[in-house]
Order: C-alpha cells, then sequence, then structure tokens
C-alpha cells in the first residue's frame, strides 16, 4: 500500500439516524428550542431573480417515499454568485444560498421556496448551467449523497454544462433535470429523487 | 490568503460504503450505480458561512438550553471538546458544529422514539456553536444512553453524540457520531462496524481527557474531528470537459 503524505485522515461517516430533526430541524420538526432557526429561508428578502419553488420526494429501493429524511441546499444567486469568499462576486444583503428542508413525516414530501441561480462559472473555463447542490442525508445512508438539481426550462445551457455532460449515459443527465408546471403562484419545479432502480438519480463524489 | 484548489479526493477506504446489509435499512436506501467522480467546481469549494449572529452564546450548554431554571438534566455530566482541523493538520476556524443526543436515559425527544426509558423534563437534547481561531469547540452535556434499535432484535447502539460539522467549503460536509472511550457496545454495533477501517473507528471514539475535567463538578471527553484538506493552486490543471 502506498504510504499517504496528509498528515491526518478524514473523520468517517455515520448515518444521520432517524432523529436528524432534533438536532438540524428542531423548529421544522415542532421543538422549540433555539431563538435562530438556521436554514428555513434560503434567499432571504432582498434577492434578485425568479422566485421559484421546488418540491420532491426521496423514493426508496421499493419505490416507496422515505419519510425522515433532511435535505441540504447550496446554491448561487442570480447573478451566479454563491455567498462565500470565493463564491465569484456580491451577493444580495440576507442571500445565504444555503437551507435545510425535511420531509413531511407522514407523506414524504418536501417543498422550499428560493430564486432560480444563475449561471455560474465552470472548474477552469466557460460556464455551469443553473443548478442547485444537494446534500441527503437519513437513517439508512451512511455517507451522505452529493447530487444536483437542473432546471428544465434551461436545455440549451443544460446541453452545454460540463458536469452533465460527464455522466456517460446520456439517459441519466435527466435524473437531474426538475419539472417546471406554471399555476398561481411561484413556478413549481419537481424534482424526484429516486435512490435505486433503472431510473436511479445520478450521485457524485465531489 | 493564498488561493486553494479542490478539496482532496474522499478516501472512500476510511468511510461506511452505501451498502451495509448488517445495518438493514441501508439496503434500499443505498443507491446501486458507482458514484460519478468531479472535481471541485466553485460549486462543491464554497458553502455557508456563519457567524455569530446566527446563534446564542448557550446553545452550546445542554445542561442549561431546555431546562427549567435551577435545574438541570439527569446523568453524568460531560465537557465534549476537541478541534475542527483539516488533512493538512490546518485548524478549521468558525465552522458550524452541531449536535443531538439521547438522554442519560438512552430516549431522545423525538416523537418517533417510542422506547420506554422517559423523557428528562429539563434535557432537549441539541446544542451548537462555532469553533474558535483556533478549531476550538466545546459543549458542556450529559453522557447519552445506550439504546435499544430494531434492526436485528437485540441490537443497541453504544452511546454517541451525532456531530454535524461544514467547514468552508460544501464537498466538506459531514455527519458523524461520537462514541465513548471504553464502551463495551462499540464493538458489536452494526452501525459503527459499517466502517471498514478499524483506525477510523477508532477516531470517533472521544478518549477520556482528565486533564480539562473540572474537579467536583464536570468530567471531560476529548473528540477531534478532521475535515477534508484542500490542494494549493500552483498550477491548474485544464482538463477538457470541467
Ligand atoms: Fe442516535
Amino acid at each position: 500500500m502506498s504510504q499517504r503524505l496528509n498528515d491526518l485522515r478524514e473523520t468517517a461517516s455515520q448515518t444521520a439516524g432517524p432523529y436528524v430533526h432534533i438536532g438540524l430541524a428542531p423548529g421544522a420538526a415542532g421543538f422549540d428550542i433555539y431563538k435562530r432557526e438556521l436554514g428555513r429561508d434560503i434567499a432571504g428578502p432582498n434577492a434578485r431573480g425568479e422566485r421559484i419553488r421546488i418540491e420532491g420526494r426521496v423514493i426508496d429501493g421499493m419505490g416507496a417515499p422515505i419519510k425522515d429524511v433532511l435535505i441540504e441546499v447550496w446554491q448561487a444567486n442570480a447573478d451566479g454568485h454563491h455567498a462565500h469568499p470565493e463564491g465569484g462576486g456580491p451577493v444580495e444583503e440576507g442571500f445565504r444560498g444555503w437551507g435545510r428542508v425535511i420531509t413531511d413525516f407522514d407523506t414524504g414530501e418536501w417543498g422550499f421556496e428560493t430564486v432560480k441561480p444563475g449561471r455560474t462559472r465552470g472548474r477552469n473555463v466557460g460556464v455551469q448551467a443553473p443548478h442547485l447542490n444537494l446534500w441527503i442525508v437519513a437513517r439508512g445512508i451512511n455517507v451522505g449523497l452529493n447530487t444536483r438539481m437542473y432546471f428544465s426550462d434551461e436545455a440549451e445551457a443544460n446541453a452545454a454544462d460540463p458536469v452533465l455532460n460527464l455522466i456517460e449515459w446520456e439517459h441519466r443527465r435527466a435524473t437531474l433535470v426538475a419539472t417546471r408546471s406554471e399555476g398561481a403562484g411561484p413556478a413549481v419545479y419537481r424534482f424526484d429523487i429516486k435512490l435505486q432502480g433503472e431510473d436511479e438519480t445520478v450521485f457524485f463524489d465531489v | 490568503m493564498t488561493p486553494q484548489g479542490e478539496f482532496y479526493q474522499r478516501d472512500r477506504s476510511l468511510h461506511p460504503p452505501a451498502l451495509t446489509p448488517d445495518y438493514k435499512t441501508s439496503v434500499a436506501r443505498s443507491p446501486r450505480y458507482a458514484l460519478i467522480s468531479l472535481q471541485c467546481s466553485v460549486s462543491e469549494i464554497t458553502g455557508p458561512v456563519f457567524g455569530h449572529g446566527d446563534i446564542d452564546a448557550g446553545d452550546n450548554d445542554l445542561l442549561t438550553n431546555f431546562a427549567q431554571p435551577g435545574e438541570s438534566p439527569i446523568g453524568e455530566r460531560i465537557l465534549l471538546h476537541g478541534r475542527v482541523l483539516d488533512e493538512n493538520a490546518r485548524p478549521v476556524p468558525n465552522t458550524l458544529v452541531e449536535l443531538w443526543q439521547a438522554n442519560a436515559g438512552g430516549r431522545y425527544r423525538h416523537k418517533k422514539d417510542t422506547y420506554l426509558a422517559p423523557i428528562d423534563p429539563n434535557f432537549g437534547g441539541c446544542g451548537r456553536t462555532l469553533t474558535d481561531e483556533n478549531g476550538c469547540y466545546v459543549f458542556r452535556t450529559v453522557k447519552p444512553g445506550a439504546y435499544p434499535w430494531r434492526n436485528m432484535v437485540n441490537n443497541w447502539r453504544p452511546a454517541h453524540v451525532h456531530v454535524s460539522v461544514f467547514g468552508s467549503g460544501f464537498a466538506q460536509r459531514l455527519i458523524t457520531q461520537c462514541y465513548f472511550e471504553g464502551d463495551p457496545l462499540i464493538p458489536i454495533c452494526p452501525i459503527v462496524q459499517s466502517i471498514p477501517d478499524q483506525g477510523a473507528i477508532e477516531r470517533l471514539t472521544a478518549r477520556l481527557d482528565m486533564n480539562a475535567s473540572i474537579p467536583l463538578d464536570t468530567i471531560a471527553y476529548r473528540f477531534d474531528i478532521v475535515l477534508r484538506g484542500r490542494r494549493s493552486t500552483l498550477f491548474e490543471n485544464r482538463l477538457e470537459g470541467n
């Protein structure tokens, strides 16, 4: 075995378990302890761009929605900037671009409101299509799952996206594209995440 | 500050695989296809930034953050402290550390937990804090109890605290569990044993820290957390495709 030169080794992951809500979303789970709960408002009041709603389920290998999942969202603002010193530029006051959502304990449905992100710069050249980074944890998930959600009304940008194009099997790219529908209120994107099966969602080792 | 590149590739041999049949719930919740490997883009190098305006000073004290005034939860009073470092042994300052746990009897304050052990009216079971400039964090709490869980008929979780850490980039995001030195349930727990590397299990085990203990008051355990390190960017690689 080759020698590793790094001084330290990453701490091992363990499942978030069934009671992740106590720690990370106590208010959402109906448990009143903190004055300010983190991650409830992703975009903040001053964010420019289109206000949208994203809804979905996380579905297990039996075809059943998972009712105890927690998802974290990380995204750029409408200008394609992340709220971070290396995020590419300024963001609106109050824009964090990060949030947490838990599923309904009875139905497994989750949903959150945010703004549609802009294109972001690629790793070296070019641009990435608008997308959200999602991180999924739950009982039975040993290491948090990283995936991305793209937008169905960005077909041209999606076709040129460097990450989608890394996925060798073209039909699997569609598992990362949420479907837009419009009615009263903000546009809704539907994004079901499938942990197994023929249309298993693409997950990334980032 | 020197600009830095992507995070080191995650060493998956230190982490549990997705499918660990002895932990039965993983069977239907584990992806079957290989993960698609992605060199970090701006979306993975960046991550949420938190500040002292996000939390309150007492959020890291589980002995008081849910207790009635003048009362205290039942159980062994402990300090759980340590440092958050990266693989380059640099401290990770100002990062959010959150934890949650069962009470001293092994019962969670959660509507889905129906274990026989009682709820403690003075114990909520969650806390959070930011690391200081040296990456140090500290929580005051009670030592959680072991509890039974439905997997095989007679499985018991070792005493553990669930820990969530951010780091500076979304690629460093980590949830783990902290165990306590000497617990005989550690070697027979299917969740602990989902980790294939014995050294990695040992690093999840908090050590008794007599020097940090407060005489006649609180006993201390030390738990250091290591997040992924980052490359320097002396030379950019310009591979096609991303
Ligand atoms: Fe637990």
